[in-house]
């Protein structure tokens, strides 16, 4: 049996986007040893992707300061490093480029962010259909779309800031299809004065996009095309127009990514986020969560959160008011956006039932309509059963069928069998003191 | 910054920025169909952050490893389903 390579660390720190750089600077600078897991290849998250390769640009600046806690002498940052199981309290396993490596640790934060919610519609699997965050990330990778015809749709202020990216990158933004209703989207914008940062976000988008028409009560029905997509219907529930295009950018809001969590053993919330409270502790004693896996509110909610986090994983004692203010007021900005953009019963309708509804078993709504659950589509239709373990048809289901989702059993993620074979021999976890 | 690196994507070289993904110098690459699903049909990226698999692609010999994650390196070797690369496996 050969022994597992093995760090120890005061405060794991899962996610290295900013809810993560947050906590390890924070941490860090209270003293304690950190290791940052994250399973990009660079740090960022999402909205920082890229930004320490110079792949991309405008975020860059706003980045610097939080890529600074990887510097840190106490911190040290893993990339590629996936977390994928965690089979004692204290001890968990991640996969890297090198094979697998056990970390022990006293403390653990958890901050693996958000997916995008994926909606199925007739022709979503087709190749040039992409999330829109999705395609977001994939240009800020390098992905080439100069020139290009792209209709953005979906849901959420988010399609702005994709919208933006794309244009940056050179592609001509033929539309923005927003299915919330005007009179939502705009009591949103009006009250977007509570929220500086996101004000001027705001009219920073509206300047860059200048010229590409968005509108809102407007959603896609159905992506045409042989082997790659060729245009695009979008209805706004009157009239369905169809638009020639290389490209479709389509999310539907945002998803904790709460397994890493349920692996830690940690409650999840009504409504999928992981449950934590003032210190952002979760129902695990010596764990914590934060950003988007414990709750959609965007950059300002996951910078505050986990510089709590970190703070708290150090062993502070007070949390001081400047963060625990941000967080307040950057929840509420979260709460307003669930409200506004909530996701219309239209929606539900999309798929037909030769829709493939689950991409890794190619499992079709006609083929899921007859189950009584979640539990039973697994059993008989294999759906969820693929490689993205329902991370994707999970979530569309529930929203179609009302399914609840349920717990993930280690792997938690698609990993090599080296490293299955490693959680069966790692050394004896750390100790948490209560 | 304009650094570049050069791999082969289904035997044909491309070079790309240094720090792209393997899903940017396929699609560089003219590639639009990264692997084909358990029952045949075509797909590509989705999600961009490691969570959907349909970017998977054989690189260096190994399948199954997500073009989206994975940054490219100088002469590095990768099989979409052209090329039969991870090609109808779905688990
Ligand atoms: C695809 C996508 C694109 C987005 N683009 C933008 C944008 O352009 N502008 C904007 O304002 N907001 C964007 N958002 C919203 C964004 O989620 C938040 O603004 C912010 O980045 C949240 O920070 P976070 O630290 O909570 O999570 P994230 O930034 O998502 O960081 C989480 C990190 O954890 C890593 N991770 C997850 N699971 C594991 C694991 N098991 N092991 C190791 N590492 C793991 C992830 O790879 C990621 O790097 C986007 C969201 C998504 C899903
Ligand atoms: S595009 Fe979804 S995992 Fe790579």
């Amino acid at each position: 049996m050969s022994a597992i390579a093995t760090v120890d660390c005061d405060v794991l720190v899962v996610g290295a986007g900013p809810a993560g750089l947050a906590a390890a600077g924070a941490a860090a600078r209270a003293g304690a040893g950190v290791v940052v897991l994250d399973d990009n290849a660079g740090p960022g998250g999402q909205i920082w992707r890229g930004a320490g390769a110079g792949v991309a640009a405008p975020d860059a600046r706003a980045a610097a300061p939080w890529l600074d806690a990887l510097e840190h002498p106490r911190v040290q940052p893993l990339a590629g490093a996936r977390l994928f199981a965690q089979p004692a309290p204290g001890l968990a396993l991640a996969e890297t480029p090198a094979g697998p490596l056990a970390v022990r640790h006293v403390r653990a934060v958890l901050c693996p962010g958000a997916r995008e919610l994926f909606l199925p519609f007739p022709g979503w699997t087709l190749p040039g259909v992409a999330g829109a965050g999705g395609l977001s990330a994939l240009v800020k990778s390098g992905t080439p779309v100069a020139g290009q015809r792209v209709v953005v749709a979906g849901s959420g202020p988010l399609l702005f800031a994709v919208a933006r990216e794309l244009k940056r990158h050179g592609a001509r933004v033929l539309l923005i299809a927003e299915q919330a209703p005007r009179g939502r989207v705009a009591r949103f914008a009006a009250g977007l004065w509570r929220w500086p940062a996101k004000l001027a976000d705001a009219l920073a988008h509206r300047a860059a996009l200048a010229g590409v028409p968005y509108r809102t009560g407007s959603w896609p029905v159905e992506a045409l095309g042989g082997e790659a997509l060729a245009a695009v219907r979008v209805s706004d529930g009157r009239r369905v127009r169809e638009i020639p295009c290389d490209r479709l950018a389509c999310g539907f809001g945002l998803v904790p990514n709460a397994e890493p969590a349920r692996l830690f053993g940690c409650a999840i919330a009504a409504g999928g986020a992981v449950a934590t409270g003032a210190r952002q502790e979760t129902s695990v004693p010596g764990v914590f969560a934060a950003g988007e896996a414990a709750g959609i509110a965007g950059l300002e909610a996951a910078l505050a959160e986990g510089a709590i986090a970190g703070l708290a994983a150090a062993g502070a004692g007070e949390i001081p008011a400047g963060p625990r203010r941000a967080r307040e007021r950057a929840r509420a900005f979260g709460a307003a956006i669930a409200r506004a953009f909530a996701l219309r019963d239209d929606l539900r309708a999309l798929a037909r039932p030769e829709t493939v509804v689950c991409r890794c078993e190619d499992v079709t709504r006609g083929a899921l309509a007859d189950q009584p659950g979640w539990r039973a589509a697994k059993l008989h239709t294999r759906c969820g059963m693929g490689p993205c373990q329902g991370r994707v048809c999970g979530p569309a289901a529930e929203f179609l069928f009302g399914w609840g989702a349920e717990s993930v059993r280690p792997p938690a993620f698609p990993v090599r069998l080296e490293s299955l074979a490693a959680a069966g021999e790692v050394p004896p976890g750390g100790t948490e003191g209560p | 910054m304009s650094a570049r690196v050069t791999l082969s994507v289904d035997g044909r070289a491309v070079a790309v920025a240094a720090g792209a993904s393997v899903a940017a110098a396929i699609e560089a690459a003219g590639v639009a169909v990264f692997r084909h699903s358990v029952t045949g049909t075509a797909r590509a990226p989705l999600c961009g952050m490691g969570i959907c698999q349909e970017c998977r692609v054989t690189i260096d010999g190994e399948p199954h490893r997500l073009a989206c994650q994975t940054a490219c390196a100088e002469g590095m070797r990768v099989e979409t389903a052209a090329a039969g690369g991870s090609r109808g496996v779905g688990r």
